[in-house]
Protein backbone atom coordinates (compact mmCIF):
# COMPACT_ATOMS: atom_id res chain seq x y z
CA UNK A 1 0.00 0.00 0.00
CA UNK A 2 1.73 3.33 -0.86
CA UNK A 3 1.76 5.94 1.46
CA UNK A 4 -0.24 8.98 0.18
CA UNK A 5 -2.34 11.73 1.94
CA UNK A 6 -5.68 9.47 1.32
CA UNK A 7 -3.92 6.59 3.10
CA UNK A 8 -2.63 8.91 6.03
CA UNK A 9 -6.04 10.20 6.18
CA UNK A 10 -7.51 6.88 5.64
CA UNK A 11 -5.38 5.70 9.28
CA UNK A 12 -6.03 9.22 10.91
CA UNK A 13 -10.25 8.77 10.50
CA UNK A 14 -10.11 4.68 11.41
CA UNK A 15 -8.18 5.77 14.77
CA UNK A 16 -10.54 8.05 15.08
CA UNK A 17 -13.63 5.68 14.27
CA UNK A 18 -12.24 3.04 16.21
CA UNK A 19 -10.65 4.91 18.99
CA UNK A 20 -14.17 6.77 19.74
CA UNK A 21 -16.08 3.55 19.35
CA UNK A 22 -13.57 1.97 22.35
CA UNK A 23 -13.94 5.59 24.14
CA UNK A 24 -18.18 4.97 23.97
CA UNK A 25 -18.40 1.29 25.11
CA UNK A 26 -15.20 1.30 28.24
CA UNK A 27 -15.93 4.67 29.65
CA UNK A 28 -17.94 4.90 32.85
CA UNK A 29 -19.65 7.96 32.73
CA UNK A 30 -22.31 8.65 29.52
CA UNK A 31 -21.87 11.85 29.07
CA UNK A 32 -18.10 11.75 28.21
CA UNK A 33 -19.48 8.53 25.85
CA UNK A 34 -21.69 10.94 23.63
CA UNK A 35 -18.29 13.00 23.07
CA UNK A 36 -16.63 9.88 22.00
CA UNK A 37 -19.38 8.70 20.26
CA UNK A 38 -19.25 12.26 18.50
CA UNK A 39 -15.51 11.37 17.99
CA UNK A 40 -16.44 8.16 16.45
CA UNK A 41 -18.95 10.13 14.11
CA UNK A 42 -16.47 12.35 12.85
CA UNK A 43 -13.93 9.55 11.43
CA UNK A 44 -17.12 8.34 9.99
CA UNK A 45 -17.74 12.18 8.21
CA UNK A 46 -13.66 12.01 7.08
CA UNK A 47 -14.59 8.89 5.17
CA UNK A 48 -17.29 10.17 3.43
CA UNK A 49 -14.41 13.09 2.47
CA UNK A 50 -12.41 10.39 1.05
CA UNK A 51 -14.76 8.35 -0.65
CA UNK A 52 -15.00 11.48 -2.49
CA UNK A 53 -18.84 12.23 -1.04
CA UNK A 54 -18.17 15.79 0.61
CA UNK A 55 -22.01 16.26 0.59
CA UNK A 56 -22.77 13.14 2.91
CA UNK A 57 -19.65 14.12 4.72
CA UNK A 58 -21.33 17.32 5.21
CA UNK A 59 -24.55 15.73 6.34
CA UNK A 60 -23.00 13.32 8.82
CA UNK A 61 -21.56 16.54 10.72
CA UNK A 62 -24.53 18.23 10.71
CA UNK A 63 -27.35 15.28 11.50
CA UNK A 64 -24.78 13.23 13.38
CA UNK A 65 -22.98 15.37 15.31
CA UNK A 66 -25.06 18.89 15.72
CA UNK A 67 -28.50 16.95 15.81
CA UNK A 68 -28.59 13.41 17.21
CA UNK A 69 -25.92 13.61 19.62
CA UNK A 70 -26.95 16.81 20.81
CA UNK A 71 -30.37 15.42 21.69
CA UNK A 72 -28.10 12.27 23.41
CA UNK A 73 -26.92 14.84 25.97
CA UNK A 74 -29.87 15.91 25.93
CA UNK A 75 -31.40 12.52 27.25
CA UNK A 76 -28.55 11.82 29.05
CA UNK A 77 -28.21 14.99 31.56
CA UNK A 78 -32.52 14.72 32.14
CA UNK A 79 -32.15 11.40 33.10
CA UNK A 80 -31.64 11.47 37.05
CA UNK A 81 -28.31 10.84 38.02
CA UNK A 82 -27.21 8.98 34.98
CA UNK A 83 -23.49 10.47 35.03
CA UNK A 84 -22.31 8.30 37.56
CA UNK A 85 -23.61 4.82 37.51
CA UNK A 86 -22.11 2.12 39.30
CA UNK A 87 -24.61 -0.76 38.73
CA UNK A 88 -22.44 -3.23 36.19
CA UNK A 89 -24.88 -5.14 33.84
CA UNK A 90 -24.08 -8.56 34.64
CA UNK A 91 -25.62 -10.61 31.73
CA UNK A 92 -22.10 -11.77 30.24
CA UNK A 93 -22.76 -14.80 28.46
CA UNK A 94 -25.98 -13.12 25.77
CA UNK A 95 -23.99 -10.08 25.37
CA UNK A 96 -20.92 -12.24 24.83
CA UNK A 97 -22.62 -14.49 22.17
CA UNK A 98 -24.37 -11.63 20.18
CA UNK A 99 -21.33 -9.70 20.23
CA UNK A 100 -19.49 -13.03 18.95
CA UNK A 101 -21.83 -13.41 16.04
CA UNK A 102 -22.04 -9.58 15.33
CA UNK A 103 -18.54 -9.52 14.93
CA UNK A 104 -18.32 -12.85 12.50
CA UNK A 105 -20.85 -11.79 10.24
CA UNK A 106 -19.13 -8.38 9.74
CA UNK A 107 -15.75 -10.90 9.08
CA UNK A 108 -17.63 -12.68 6.95
CA UNK A 109 -18.69 -10.37 4.97
CA UNK A 110 -15.68 -7.71 5.00
CA UNK A 111 -13.14 -10.49 4.24
CA UNK A 112 -15.07 -12.69 1.56
CA UNK A 113 -15.08 -9.53 -1.29
CA UNK A 114 -11.40 -8.87 -0.90
CA UNK A 115 -9.98 -12.79 -1.06
CA UNK A 116 -13.10 -14.52 -3.09
CA UNK A 117 -12.89 -14.08 -6.73
CA UNK A 118 -15.22 -10.89 -7.00
CA UNK A 119 -14.86 -7.90 -8.90
CA UNK A 120 -12.95 -5.44 -6.80
CA UNK A 121 -14.51 -1.68 -7.56
CA UNK A 122 -12.43 1.03 -6.85
CA UNK A 123 -13.68 4.21 -5.22
CA UNK A 124 -14.82 6.33 -7.79
CA UNK A 125 -12.29 9.25 -8.08
CA UNK A 126 -15.22 12.05 -9.51
CA UNK A 127 -16.92 13.96 -6.96
CA UNK A 128 -20.13 12.48 -6.90
CA UNK A 129 -22.32 16.38 -7.11
CA UNK A 130 -25.66 17.15 -4.63
CA UNK A 131 -27.34 17.26 -8.19
CA UNK A 132 -26.87 13.61 -8.99
CA UNK A 133 -27.69 12.45 -5.47
CA UNK A 134 -30.88 14.99 -5.93
CA UNK A 135 -31.59 12.94 -9.35
CA UNK A 136 -30.94 9.52 -8.02
CA UNK A 137 -33.41 10.05 -4.80
CA UNK A 138 -36.70 11.48 -6.83
CA UNK A 139 -35.75 9.23 -10.05
CA UNK A 140 -37.92 6.28 -11.31
CA UNK A 141 -35.05 3.90 -11.82
CA UNK A 142 -32.90 5.33 -9.08
CA UNK A 143 -34.41 5.40 -5.29
CA UNK A 144 -37.59 7.05 -5.49
CA UNK A 145 -39.40 4.10 -3.55
CA UNK A 146 -37.14 3.89 -0.78
CA UNK A 147 -37.08 7.90 -0.48
CA UNK A 148 -41.04 7.75 -0.61
CA UNK A 149 -40.81 5.23 1.95
CA UNK A 150 -38.23 6.77 4.34
CA UNK A 151 -40.35 10.00 4.09
CA UNK A 152 -43.50 8.41 5.27
CA UNK A 153 -41.88 6.48 8.41
CA UNK A 154 -40.16 9.98 9.11
CA UNK A 155 -43.60 11.74 9.31
CA UNK A 156 -45.30 9.01 11.14
CA UNK A 157 -42.82 8.98 13.51
CA UNK A 158 -43.40 12.88 13.98
CA UNK A 159 -47.31 12.42 14.35
CA UNK A 160 -46.70 10.09 16.46
CA UNK A 161 -44.25 12.61 18.73
CA UNK A 162 -46.87 15.24 18.53
CA UNK A 163 -49.49 12.54 19.36
CA UNK A 164 -47.63 11.44 22.43
CA UNK A 165 -46.41 14.97 24.09
CA UNK A 166 -50.15 16.51 23.15
CA UNK A 167 -52.02 17.32 26.50
CA UNK A 168 -54.69 14.70 27.60
CA UNK A 169 -57.41 17.35 27.31
CA UNK A 170 -57.20 19.36 24.30
CA UNK B 1 2.19 19.38 -11.47
CA UNK B 2 -1.06 19.25 -10.94
CA UNK B 3 -3.85 21.84 -11.00
CA UNK B 4 -3.63 22.35 -7.23
CA UNK B 5 -0.15 24.49 -7.97
CA UNK B 6 -1.03 27.93 -8.86
CA UNK B 7 -0.41 31.44 -8.43
CA UNK B 8 2.31 31.59 -5.34
CA UNK B 9 3.21 28.07 -5.72
CA UNK B 10 3.91 28.23 -9.41
CA UNK B 11 5.86 30.90 -8.77
CA UNK B 12 8.13 29.35 -6.34
CA UNK B 13 8.49 26.24 -8.40
CA UNK B 14 9.73 28.76 -11.76
CA UNK B 15 12.24 30.51 -8.96
CA UNK B 16 13.60 26.82 -8.51
CA UNK B 17 12.02 25.70 -5.02
CA UNK B 18 11.11 22.23 -4.91
CA UNK B 19 7.63 21.50 -6.14
CA UNK B 20 6.19 19.55 -3.13
CA UNK B 21 7.46 22.12 -0.89
CA UNK B 22 6.02 25.28 -2.58
CA UNK B 23 2.93 23.16 -2.68
CA UNK B 24 2.92 22.86 1.31
CA UNK B 25 4.24 26.57 1.49
CA UNK B 26 1.62 28.08 -0.74
CA UNK B 27 -1.16 26.15 1.26
CA UNK B 28 0.19 27.07 4.07
CA UNK B 29 0.06 31.04 3.53
CA UNK B 30 -3.75 30.75 2.32
CA UNK B 31 -5.22 28.88 5.67
CA UNK B 32 -2.63 31.35 7.64
CA UNK B 33 -4.36 34.29 5.17
CA UNK B 34 -7.62 32.60 5.84
CA UNK B 35 -7.66 32.40 9.62
CA UNK B 36 -5.65 35.22 10.15
CA UNK B 37 -8.28 38.20 8.63
CA UNK B 38 -11.19 36.62 11.36
CA UNK B 39 -8.32 36.60 14.50
CA UNK B 40 -6.84 40.11 13.40
CA UNK B 41 -10.84 41.18 12.82
CA UNK B 42 -12.26 40.14 15.70
CA UNK B 43 -9.53 42.90 17.96
CA UNK B 44 -11.04 45.85 16.11
CA UNK B 45 -14.61 44.40 16.26
CA UNK B 46 -14.67 44.23 19.96
CA UNK B 47 -13.42 47.81 19.85
CA UNK B 48 -16.07 48.98 17.49
CA UNK B 49 -18.72 47.20 19.42
CA UNK B 50 -18.13 49.12 22.72
CA UNK B 51 -17.81 52.03 21.15
CA UNK B 52 -20.92 51.10 19.16
CA UNK B 53 -22.83 50.08 22.52
CA UNK B 54 -21.69 53.38 24.07
CA UNK B 55 -22.56 56.18 21.72
CA UNK B 56 -26.24 54.45 22.03
CA UNK B 57 -26.05 54.28 25.37
CA UNK B 58 -25.13 58.59 25.26
CA UNK B 59 -21.54 57.41 27.15
CA UNK B 60 -18.18 57.77 25.09
CA UNK B 61 -16.54 54.27 25.41
CA UNK B 62 -13.40 53.46 25.78
CA UNK B 63 -11.36 56.38 25.37
CA UNK B 64 -7.74 56.10 27.90
CA UNK B 65 -5.58 53.22 25.64
CA UNK B 66 -4.71 54.95 22.76
CA UNK B 67 -6.06 57.36 20.31
CA UNK B 68 -9.90 56.83 20.58
CA UNK B 69 -9.31 54.18 22.70
CA UNK B 70 -7.84 52.03 20.24
CA UNK B 71 -5.17 50.49 22.19
CA UNK B 72 -7.67 49.36 24.41
CA UNK B 73 -8.56 45.81 23.47
CA UNK B 74 -4.62 44.98 23.81
CA UNK B 75 -4.60 45.66 27.26
CA UNK B 76 -7.64 43.73 27.68
CA UNK B 77 -6.03 40.77 25.66
CA UNK B 78 -2.86 41.28 28.15
CA UNK B 79 -4.96 41.54 31.38
CA UNK B 80 -6.95 38.47 29.90
CA UNK B 81 -3.42 36.44 29.63
CA UNK B 82 -2.41 37.97 32.61
CA UNK B 83 -5.09 36.59 34.87
CA UNK B 84 -5.11 33.06 36.67
CA UNK B 85 -6.20 30.11 34.74
CA UNK B 86 -8.66 28.08 37.12
CA UNK B 87 -10.13 25.06 36.19
CA UNK B 88 -12.36 23.65 38.93
CA UNK B 89 -10.59 20.57 41.05
CA UNK B 90 -13.83 18.95 40.63
CA UNK B 91 -14.65 19.73 36.26
CA UNK B 92 -13.30 17.16 33.71
CA UNK B 93 -10.58 18.38 32.78
CA UNK B 94 -9.70 17.07 29.34
CA UNK B 95 -13.43 19.06 28.26
CA UNK B 96 -13.07 21.78 30.16
CA UNK B 97 -10.25 22.99 28.19
CA UNK B 98 -11.20 21.52 24.71
CA UNK B 99 -14.57 23.52 24.73
CA UNK B 100 -13.61 27.02 24.38
CA UNK B 101 -11.08 25.76 21.48
CA UNK B 102 -14.21 24.57 19.65
CA UNK B 103 -16.18 27.33 20.27
CA UNK B 104 -13.73 29.49 18.47
CA UNK B 105 -13.24 26.82 15.81
CA UNK B 106 -16.97 26.54 15.13
CA UNK B 107 -16.74 30.30 14.00
CA UNK B 108 -13.38 30.78 12.06
CA UNK B 109 -14.02 27.55 10.29
CA UNK B 110 -16.92 29.05 8.98
CA UNK B 111 -14.38 31.47 7.20
CA UNK B 112 -13.12 28.63 4.99
CA UNK B 113 -15.86 28.86 2.59
CA UNK B 114 -16.34 32.62 2.30
CA UNK B 115 -15.21 34.06 -0.86
CA UNK B 116 -13.28 37.60 -0.31
CA UNK B 117 -13.47 38.27 -3.92
CA UNK B 118 -14.30 36.33 -7.36
CA UNK B 119 -10.71 35.50 -7.02
CA UNK B 120 -9.69 35.11 -3.50
CA UNK B 121 -11.24 32.12 -1.22
CA UNK B 122 -10.49 29.60 0.85
CA UNK B 123 -12.23 26.99 -1.11
CA UNK B 124 -15.47 26.23 -3.01
CA UNK B 125 -16.54 23.95 -1.62
CA UNK B 126 -19.64 22.39 -3.70
CA UNK B 127 -21.32 21.91 -0.74
CA UNK B 128 -20.76 25.63 0.83
CA UNK B 129 -23.61 26.07 2.63
CA UNK B 130 -24.31 23.43 3.77
CA UNK B 131 -20.69 23.21 5.60
CA UNK B 132 -21.51 26.68 6.86
CA UNK B 133 -24.66 24.75 8.92
CA UNK B 134 -22.35 21.98 9.95
CA UNK B 135 -20.06 24.12 11.46
CA UNK B 136 -22.54 26.20 12.87
CA UNK B 137 -23.46 23.19 14.98
CA UNK B 138 -20.67 22.48 16.42
CA UNK B 139 -20.65 25.52 18.59
CA UNK B 140 -24.02 23.60 19.93
CA UNK B 141 -21.80 21.36 21.32
CA UNK B 142 -18.93 23.26 22.83
CA UNK B 143 -21.55 25.48 24.82
CA UNK B 144 -23.04 22.10 26.22
CA UNK B 145 -19.65 21.07 26.64
CA UNK B 146 -18.58 24.11 28.40
CA UNK B 147 -21.70 23.79 30.90
CA UNK B 148 -21.38 20.24 31.72
CA UNK B 149 -17.38 20.06 32.47
CA UNK B 150 -18.17 22.97 34.71
CA UNK B 151 -19.64 20.26 37.03
CA UNK B 152 -21.48 23.52 38.09
CA UNK B 153 -25.09 23.45 38.43
CA UNK B 154 -25.42 27.06 37.05
CA UNK B 155 -23.08 26.47 34.37
CA UNK B 156 -25.18 23.40 33.29
CA UNK B 157 -28.84 25.53 33.31
CA UNK B 158 -27.52 27.88 31.59
CA UNK B 159 -25.94 25.38 28.95
CA UNK B 160 -29.31 23.60 28.65
CA UNK B 161 -31.34 26.75 27.98
CA UNK B 162 -28.89 27.76 25.78
CA UNK B 163 -28.71 24.92 23.79
CA UNK B 164 -32.17 24.49 23.33
CA UNK B 165 -32.80 28.06 22.00
CA UNK B 166 -29.42 27.22 19.48
CA UNK B 167 -31.06 24.16 18.56
CA UNK B 168 -34.13 25.22 17.90
CA UNK B 169 -33.43 28.66 15.85
CA UNK B 170 -31.14 26.32 13.62
CA UNK B 171 -34.57 25.13 12.36
CA UNK B 172 -35.99 28.08 10.51
CA UNK B 173 -31.79 29.57 9.67
CA UNK B 174 -31.50 26.68 7.05
CA UNK B 175 -35.31 26.99 5.89
CA UNK B 176 -34.49 30.48 5.22
CA UNK B 177 -30.61 29.67 3.68
CA UNK B 178 -32.76 27.28 1.31
CA UNK B 179 -33.77 30.13 -0.57
CA UNK B 180 -30.97 31.67 -1.85
CA UNK B 181 -29.17 28.14 -2.38
CA UNK B 182 -32.80 27.42 -4.46
CA UNK B 183 -32.32 30.39 -6.19
CA UNK B 184 -28.81 30.24 -7.57
CA UNK B 185 -29.40 26.39 -7.79
CA UNK B 186 -26.16 25.81 -5.87
CA UNK B 187 -24.95 25.79 -2.62
CA UNK B 188 -21.58 26.84 -3.54
CA UNK B 189 -21.01 30.33 -1.79
CA UNK B 190 -19.20 31.21 -4.78
CA UNK B 191 -22.35 30.78 -7.12
CA UNK B 192 -24.96 32.05 -4.88
CA UNK B 193 -22.90 35.29 -5.07
CA UNK B 194 -22.24 34.78 -9.06
CA UNK B 195 -26.26 34.23 -9.47
CA UNK B 196 -26.87 37.56 -7.90
CA UNK B 197 -25.35 39.27 -11.13
CA UNK B 198 -28.58 40.56 -12.43
CA UNK B 199 -30.23 41.16 -8.94
CA UNK B 200 -29.89 40.67 -5.19
CA UNK B 201 -31.85 38.03 -3.65
CA UNK B 202 -32.93 40.15 -0.80
CA UNK B 203 -34.74 41.86 -3.43
CA UNK B 204 -36.67 38.51 -4.56
CA UNK B 205 -37.07 37.28 -0.87
CA UNK B 206 -36.74 40.21 1.83
CA UNK B 207 -38.72 37.54 3.42
CA UNK B 208 -36.19 34.72 3.83
CA UNK B 209 -33.35 37.61 4.28
CA UNK B 210 -35.05 38.46 7.45
CA UNK B 211 -36.10 34.98 8.92
CA UNK B 212 -32.62 34.35 8.42
CA UNK B 213 -31.61 37.91 9.87
CA UNK B 214 -33.28 36.97 13.19
CA UNK B 215 -32.48 33.69 13.50
CA UNK B 216 -28.79 34.41 12.86
CA UNK B 217 -29.22 36.81 15.51
CA UNK B 218 -30.64 34.31 18.01
CA UNK B 219 -27.55 31.65 17.10
CA UNK B 220 -24.83 34.50 18.38
CA UNK B 221 -27.12 34.33 21.40
CA UNK B 222 -27.41 38.68 21.17
CA UNK B 223 -30.30 40.58 22.47
CA UNK B 224 -33.25 40.26 22.46
CA UNK B 225 -32.42 36.57 23.01
CA UNK B 226 -29.64 37.13 25.09
CA UNK B 227 -29.96 34.31 27.09
CA UNK B 228 -26.57 32.88 26.88
CA UNK B 229 -24.81 35.77 29.11
CA UNK B 230 -28.11 37.01 31.02
CA UNK B 231 -25.53 38.73 33.11
CA UNK B 232 -27.72 40.31 35.88
CA UNK B 233 -30.05 37.09 36.82
CA UNK B 234 -29.09 34.04 35.77
CA UNK B 235 -25.35 34.30 36.99
CA UNK B 236 -23.92 34.56 33.22
CA UNK B 237 -24.73 31.08 32.20
CA UNK B 238 -22.54 28.10 30.92
CA UNK B 239 -19.59 30.17 30.93
CA UNK B 240 -19.77 30.90 34.37
CA UNK B 241 -16.80 28.42 35.72
CA UNK B 242 -13.98 30.26 33.07
CA UNK B 243 -11.74 32.31 33.46
CA UNK B 244 -8.46 34.43 31.78
CA UNK B 245 -8.26 33.47 28.21
CA UNK B 246 -10.30 30.84 28.30
CA UNK B 247 -12.97 32.91 28.41
CA UNK B 248 -11.93 35.12 26.42
CA UNK B 249 -11.81 32.84 23.49
CA UNK B 250 -15.81 32.24 24.39
CA UNK B 251 -16.10 36.06 24.26
CA UNK B 252 -14.21 36.15 21.30
CA UNK B 253 -15.91 33.93 19.33
CA UNK B 254 -19.47 35.38 20.07
CA UNK B 255 -17.88 39.06 18.46
CA UNK B 256 -16.62 37.17 15.59
CA UNK B 257 -19.96 34.94 15.08
CA UNK B 258 -22.01 38.50 15.00
CA UNK B 259 -19.07 39.85 12.15
CA UNK B 260 -19.60 36.66 10.32
CA UNK B 261 -22.80 36.44 9.87
CA UNK B 262 -22.81 40.07 8.84
CA UNK B 263 -20.41 38.93 6.26
CA UNK B 264 -22.99 36.18 5.49
CA UNK B 265 -25.98 37.88 4.99
CA UNK B 266 -23.70 39.83 2.69
CA UNK B 267 -23.26 37.05 0.41
CA UNK B 268 -26.08 35.29 0.22
CA UNK B 269 -28.69 38.07 0.12
CA UNK B 270 -26.79 41.40 -1.24
CA UNK B 271 -24.53 40.21 -4.11
CA UNK B 272 -21.53 39.64 -1.87
CA UNK B 273 -18.73 41.70 -3.77
CA UNK B 274 -21.44 43.15 -6.33
CA UNK B 275 -20.96 46.74 -6.67
CA UNK B 276 -19.93 49.14 -9.27
CA UNK B 277 -16.55 48.61 -10.34
CA UNK B 278 -15.88 45.49 -8.52
CA UNK B 279 -14.38 43.59 -11.52
CA UNK B 280 -12.14 46.25 -11.89
CA UNK B 281 -10.05 45.45 -8.78
CA UNK B 282 -10.04 42.83 -6.31
CA UNK B 283 -9.83 45.20 -4.17
CA UNK B 284 -12.79 47.19 -4.82
CA UNK B 285 -14.61 43.53 -4.50
CA UNK B 286 -12.90 43.25 -1.17
CA UNK B 287 -14.39 46.47 -0.11
CA UNK B 288 -17.83 46.26 -1.03
CA UNK B 289 -17.91 43.20 0.82
CA UNK B 290 -16.75 44.67 3.46
CA UNK B 291 -18.85 47.29 3.52
CA UNK B 292 -22.22 45.60 2.96
CA UNK B 293 -21.16 43.10 6.00
CA UNK B 294 -20.21 45.90 8.50
CA UNK B 295 -23.68 47.63 7.73
CA UNK B 296 -25.45 44.92 8.49
CA UNK B 297 -23.31 44.29 11.47
CA UNK B 298 -23.99 47.51 12.78
CA UNK B 299 -27.30 46.67 12.66
CA UNK B 300 -27.28 44.01 14.60
CA UNK B 301 -25.47 46.18 16.87
CA UNK B 302 -27.89 49.03 17.18
CA UNK B 303 -30.91 46.08 17.70
CA UNK B 304 -28.78 44.83 20.75
CA UNK B 305 -28.30 47.60 22.05
CA UNK B 306 -32.16 49.07 21.89
CA UNK B 307 -34.21 46.07 22.67
CA UNK B 308 -35.03 44.14 26.01
CA UNK B 309 -34.27 40.75 26.22
CA UNK B 310 -37.01 37.91 25.95
CA UNK B 311 -37.95 35.48 28.37
CA UNK B 312 -37.32 31.72 27.45
CA UNK B 313 -40.53 30.77 26.71
CA UNK B 314 -41.68 33.73 24.83
CA UNK B 315 -38.28 33.23 22.45
CA UNK B 316 -39.53 29.14 21.53
CA UNK B 317 -43.08 30.49 21.42
CA UNK B 318 -41.79 32.94 18.75
CA UNK B 319 -39.64 30.16 16.93
CA UNK B 320 -41.87 27.07 16.76
CA UNK B 321 -45.44 29.38 16.48
CA UNK B 322 -44.24 31.53 14.38
CA UNK B 323 -40.81 31.79 12.40
CA UNK B 324 -40.89 28.18 11.11
CA UNK B 325 -44.25 27.59 9.53
CA UNK B 326 -43.31 31.12 7.79
CA UNK B 327 -40.01 30.00 6.94
CA UNK B 328 -41.32 26.48 5.21
CA UNK B 329 -44.70 28.28 3.81
CA UNK B 330 -41.76 31.01 2.34
CA UNK B 331 -39.94 27.98 1.09
CA UNK B 332 -42.68 25.97 -0.68
CA UNK B 333 -44.52 29.30 -2.13
CA UNK B 334 -41.14 30.80 -3.70
CA UNK B 335 -39.88 27.31 -4.54
CA UNK B 336 -43.50 26.60 -6.60
CA UNK B 337 -43.45 30.58 -7.89
CA UNK B 338 -40.00 29.57 -9.06
CA UNK B 339 -41.09 26.34 -11.15
CA UNK B 340 -44.11 27.30 -13.00
CA UNK B 341 -42.44 30.67 -13.99
CA UNK B 342 -39.45 28.39 -14.65
CA UNK B 343 -42.04 25.68 -16.91
CA UNK B 344 -43.87 29.03 -18.71
CA UNK B 345 -40.54 30.53 -19.85
CA UNK B 346 -40.11 33.85 -17.71
CA UNK B 347 -37.87 32.87 -15.39
CA UNK B 348 -34.26 31.95 -16.24
CA UNK B 349 -33.04 28.36 -15.33
CA UNK B 350 -29.85 28.99 -14.95
CA UNK B 351 -29.71 31.60 -12.69
CA UNK B 352 -25.68 32.22 -12.96
CA UNK B 353 -26.11 33.66 -16.69
CA UNK B 354 -28.96 35.42 -16.12
CA UNK B 355 -28.89 39.40 -16.31
CA UNK B 356 -30.89 41.90 -14.71
CA UNK B 357 -33.85 42.39 -17.59
CA UNK B 358 -33.88 37.79 -17.06
CA UNK B 359 -34.17 38.07 -13.92
CA UNK B 360 -36.74 41.17 -13.41
CA UNK B 361 -40.19 38.98 -14.14
CA UNK B 362 -39.16 36.63 -11.31
CA UNK B 363 -38.44 39.61 -8.82
CA UNK B 364 -41.82 41.19 -9.66
CA UNK B 365 -43.56 37.66 -8.61
CA UNK B 366 -41.53 36.71 -5.83
CA UNK B 367 -41.80 39.92 -4.08
CA UNK B 368 -44.90 40.27 -4.72
CA UNK B 369 -45.59 36.83 -3.32
CA UNK B 370 -43.22 37.74 -0.12
CA UNK B 371 -45.10 41.02 0.12
CA UNK B 372 -48.46 39.59 0.07
CA UNK B 373 -47.44 36.58 2.85
CA UNK B 374 -45.89 40.07 5.05
CA UNK B 375 -49.18 42.09 4.43
CA UNK B 376 -51.19 38.98 5.91
CA UNK B 377 -48.46 38.04 8.63
CA UNK B 378 -49.48 41.98 9.88
CA UNK B 379 -53.39 41.01 9.73
CA UNK B 380 -52.42 38.26 11.88
CA UNK B 381 -50.24 40.19 14.66
CA UNK B 382 -52.68 42.81 14.64
CA UNK B 383 -55.47 40.67 15.92
CA UNK B 384 -53.02 39.19 18.34
CA UNK B 385 -51.46 42.03 19.55
CA UNK B 386 -54.86 43.30 20.34
CA UNK B 387 -56.43 39.97 21.99
CA UNK B 388 -53.42 40.84 24.54
CA UNK B 389 -54.15 44.32 25.04
CA UNK B 390 -57.53 43.26 25.62
CA UNK B 391 -56.78 40.60 28.13
CA UNK B 392 -53.98 42.62 30.12
CA UNK B 393 -56.83 45.45 30.15
CA UNK B 394 -59.20 42.94 31.32
CA UNK B 395 -56.42 42.03 34.23
CA UNK B 396 -55.84 45.17 35.21
CA UNK B 397 -59.06 46.08 35.96
CA UNK B 398 -59.63 42.88 37.55
CA UNK B 399 -56.33 43.91 40.21
CA UNK B 400 -57.54 47.69 40.45
CA UNK B 401 -60.64 46.21 41.40
CA UNK B 402 -59.30 44.04 44.12
CA UNK B 403 -56.94 47.22 45.76
CA UNK B 404 -59.95 49.07 45.81
CA UNK B 405 -61.95 46.75 47.92
CA UNK B 406 -58.83 46.02 50.08
CA UNK B 407 -58.74 49.41 50.60
CA UNK B 408 -62.32 49.65 52.00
Amino acid sequence: MELNAVTIGFFVFSILTLGGGIGVVTTRNLFQGTIWLMVSLFGVAGYFVLLSAPFLAAVQVLVYIGAIAILITFAVMLTRSVTRINERYIRTIPSFVASLALFLVLLFGITVPIFGDYPTEMAPTVVMTTRDLGVALVDGNGYVVPFLLASVLLTAAMIGAIFIARDEES
Amino acid sequence: MDELCTGLCKLMVESGADAGLAQFASLLVGVLLVSGVPLLTVIILIWVERKVAARIQDRIGPNRVGPLGLMQTFADLLKLLGKEDITPTSADRVLYNAAPLVSFASVVLIWVVVPFTPFHFGVDLEIGALYFVAIASLGTLAIMTAGWASNNKYALLGAFRVVALLVSYEVPLVFALLVPVMLAGSMSMLDIVNAQAGMWFVVLSPLAFAIFYISSQAETGRAPFDLIEAESELVAGFNIEYSGMKFGMFFAAEFLHVFTNGILMALLFFGGWMGPLYYESPLIAFAWLGLKGTIIYLTTLWLRNTVPRLRIDQIMAFNWKFLVPLSIANLILLSAALKIMQELGIAPRDMLSASFVDVLPTTVVMLLINLAMVAYLLGILRKRGREARREAGANQGMLARAASGAGD
